[in-house]
């Protein structure tokens, strides 16, 4: 099937080295990295993790997000998923390469990144973490590729698939928990020793992930022949709007619990992002944005009457993505460290060649994704018409 | 053939680049390696105890120099315990900075000599300080 | 049995995978340990139960006594120095002022003296280290006499042990230390970029019987001993003074206390 990468229209190609070209630039990105050290990013002695930790735990999201199609056709026979689960296991494949990519740049030593396996450590998250997100990254590519590779075929999927699938259904959910613990568990940062951390993370994550399954859905709609249905969008509208508010309500939890304790200790982070902490308040924009777009999109999607229309939800998707990827991307894993553990603050921007490596995994993330989207969409064009 | 030009054209090019280590090294001259072993350090052992030894013997050591340091670190960092009992007896300290370098102070015309030839870089010498050839 | 191209090419391609992670699966559980028998204990090394440390900062009595204690032990491990580069800095011991060192104690209504003062801050090598608990390779590890130990040939700098510290006591390698370092000492090694390190309790002069470089250097500002030894001095001065610990209340248990009020008056000013 893999072929079917192989040929395609004019735009395909150009968006294909279009993406190889930033890749290349991330990789030349990260040789300099690899050379000089982490000191050519943004991180300090007080942020010691920033932008690559965080985009990993914004696309751990959404790469658990592709059980929202999965549950719902295979545990309940939703038959309007039926034709674009794959488009979620595909999207969970290249999104926790991307994870595994970024960690793998944040590494001091990347050399020996073996050594989680070498010396396996059950009692640290990291591990799980580790175990968990492979786990999810093999069992997505083979259930994956053997649905597709059956339905090419139009014979039903082998029965050893089904126990995978709902082995995947409870692998998702536990990702993302996972991953959720490496900052649930640490006693000196009061922002992240929230107990809602693990339920934040996936109302965030079911929000995230199927606004940008809506957008993809759209743009496949758009440019191929298939098309994966209206009525799936809007389910996926719903999940998303749901979820949304979910995610918002949990946020206004942890304000409630912060500002009504009155504990300086909780609340200090939330100053230094919404209004700022002793002069300092390099975020507070980006955090406001980040709300108004979370409030705006819920003003969209509440409504039935707007969230209808296909171009109104793809608004309220994207601005529900780019709110958590704010939210999630920098805003939690830049406040955990300030203000730092001596109550001083140290502010935290990524550098240029730190986003250029990002984009650089980013694009190797939209790569994996056009590759496999190419062979799925393609699949399903030849075996529907 | 199909396409047979873009295979011939192939399998020359990859015929080039297999046989580049040989054709790039034609003419340069690899003697085998001969380490040093005259350090100041060396020679005052040689004079109270009348003959060179290193922790073990060299037959011992050039295999598993590698393996041996390897203990020593987790003996060392992992274990706490520091002192090294050789095959024939005697105590030595487990440390790569204060006790191989201590006699091998010659980097250069010792550790290296085999390391180059044998194209190999450990990145032991990136924490451990190699000691500063000495002006004699 | 005939066996097609697409087949030959899958068997051929798993057996490489497969072959080569066992190949590398042997090699690993088969490294090379030295036995037992090859390797003792110097009987000149200080043992204990639990290492702890006492801070009496009455007797630091000038900025020049504080400022002893952090040189010395950045000079014999290595420590860079990057100036004013507040970023990348490296530091084992260093002062902080109370309301620094110790968050949320604060006062308004305290001294004065006690609000200026400094307190030497390090690592606390703590009974239940979160640090030792996140790591995933067990680069950094509880040694059995407490000390939180770090091997810097095993971390991979992935800096989770960074942010579990709630005592803010590592530092990043974020890049390549040895340009900064003013003078090496040649008896112990340097690291290198990507690795965190800290505060490792001078193991390498306990080994030799020998008291950490801080204790040395404090002139009696820092005392050290087994806190789990009833008979310690340390022991007595915690039976006899008030101290305190940082954030004790987060239950990793730091094995550094300070003595508050240690002289008469509190900031080391004797009593008039």
């Amino acid at each position: 099937m893999f072929e079917k990468a192989l040929t395609g229209s004019r735009s395909y190609w150009t968006w294909v080295f279009t993406l190889l070209a930033i890749i290349g630039a991330g990789v030349i990105a990260y040789l300099y990295q690899f050379k000089i050290g982490l000191g050519i990013t943004g991180m300090s002695r007080d942020v010691s993790w920033g932008f690559y930790i965080g985009q990993f735990t914004f696309l751990v999201g959404i790469a658990a997000s592709g059980v929202m199609l999965v549950l719902p056709y295979y545990l309940h026979h939703y038959k309007k998923f039926g034709r674009i689960v794959i488009l979620g296991e595909f999207l969970a494949v290249a999104a926790v390469i991307m994870c595994v990519l970024f960690i793998f740049v944040d590494l001091g030593q990347p050399t020996r990144v073996m050594n989680v396996m070498l010396h396996p450590t059950p009692n640290s998250v990291m591990f799980w973490d580790m175990v968990v997100l492979l786990g999810y990254l093999t069992l997505n590519i083979i259930i994956g590729w053997t649905v597709l590779g059956c339905e090419r075929k139009q014979t039903p999927p082998p029965g050893w698939v089904k126990p995978l699938i709902y082995l995947s259904i409870a692998w998702a959910p536990s990702i993302h928990t996972v991953t959720a613990f490496l900052y649930a568990g640490l006693p000196g940062r009061h922002f992240w020793l929230s107990a809602i951390m693990a339920a934040r993370f996936l109302a965030s994550a079911f929000a995230s992930g199927p606004s940008l399954l809506i957008i993809l859905a759209l743009i496949i709609r758009k440019y191929t022949k298939f098309d994966p249905g209206k009525e799936a969008i809007q389910s996926l509208g719903k999940i998303v709007t749901y979820f949304m508010f979910t995610n918002v309500f949990f946020l206004g939890l942890e304000f409630f619990t912060a500002f009504y304790s009155n504990i300086p200790g909780h609340m200090h982070t939330f100053q230094y992002l919404y209004s700022g902490l002793e002069g300092h308040g390099k975020l507070v924009p980006l955090m406001w944005t980040s709300s108004i777009l979370a409030v705006a999109a819920l003003g969209l999607l509440i409504f039935p009457s707007l969230r209808e229309k296909e171009n109104v939800l793809a608004v309220a998707a994207a601005s529900v993505f780019v709110s958590l990827w704010i939210d999630k991307g920098f805003g939690l894993v830049i406040g955990g460290f300030i203000p730092n553990m001596f109550e001083k603050v140290t502010e935290y921007w990524p550098t240029g060649p730190e986003m250029l490596i990002s984009i650089g995994v980013w694009a190797i993330g939209l790569l994996v994704l056009t590759v496999l989207y190419k062979v799925a969409v393609s699949v399903k064009e030849e075996v529907e018409l | 053939m199909y396409d047979g030009g873009k295979i011939i054209a192939g399998l020359i090019i990859f015929l080039a680049l297999v046989t580049f280590p040989f054709y790039n090294n034609i003419g340069k001259a690899n003697a085998k390696p001969e380490p040093k072993t005259d350090t100041p350090e060396i020679l005052k052992w040689e004079q109270e105890y009348g003959r060179k030894e290193c922790i073990e013997s060299k037959e011992f050591m050039r295999p598993n120099h590698m393996q041996m340091l390897n203990g020593w670190r987790d003996s060392v960092v992992r274990n706490g315990d520091r002192i090294y009992v050789n095959s024939t007896g005697k105590s030595f300290n487990m440390s790569l900075q204060n006790t191989c370098m201590h006699c091998h102070s010659n980097k250069k015309d010792f550790c290296d000599k085999c390391h180059n030839y044998m194209a190999v870089v450990p990145y032991c010498w990136d924490c451990h300080i190699a000691p500063k050839e000495k002006k004699t | 049995m005939s066996i097609n191209r697409r087949q030959f090419l899958k068997i051929a391609g798993i057996s490489t995978v497969f072959g080569l992670g066992g190949a590398s699966v042997f090699n690993a559980i088969s490294r090379g340990s030295l036995e037992a028998a090859q390797v003792l204990t110097d009987p000149q090394a200080l043992k204990a139960k639990r290492w702890g440390m006492v801070i009496d900062m009455s007797k630091f009595e000038t900025e020049e006594d504080i400022k002893r204690v952090k040189d010395i032990c950045h000079k014999i491990h290595n420590v860079p120095d990057f100036g004013d580069d507040k970023m990348h800095e490296i530091k084992w011991i260093w002062p902080e002022t109370f309301e620094h060192a110790f968050p949320g104690e604060h006062d308004e209504y305290f001294p004065e003296e006690l609000k200026e003062q400094p307190f030497m801050v390090l690592c606390n090598h703590c009974a239940q280290p979160a640090c030792v608990r996140v790591c995933p390779t067990k680069a950094t590890f509880k040694r059995a006499d407490g000390i939180v130990m770090m091997d810097m040939h095993r971390c991979i700098g992935c800096r989770f042990c960074m942010a579990a510290c709630p005592f803010g006591a590592r530092s990043f390698n974020w890049k390549d230390p040895r340009p900064y370092i003013k003078e090496e000492d040649l008896t112990f090694p340097t690291r290198t970029k990507g690795v965190v390190e800290k505060c490792t309790f001078c193991y390498e002069r306990l080994a030799i019987g020998k008291a950490p470089a801080c204790v040395e250097e404090s002139k009696g500002g820092i005392i050290y001993g087994d806190l789990e030894d009833p008979k310690s001095e340390i022991r007595e001065i915690l039976r006899t003074k008030y101290t305190i610990r940082r954030k004790p209340g987060l239950g990793t248990q730091p094995s550094i206390y300070y003595v508050i009020d240690g002289k008469e008056k509190i900031g080391g000013k004797e009593n008039v």
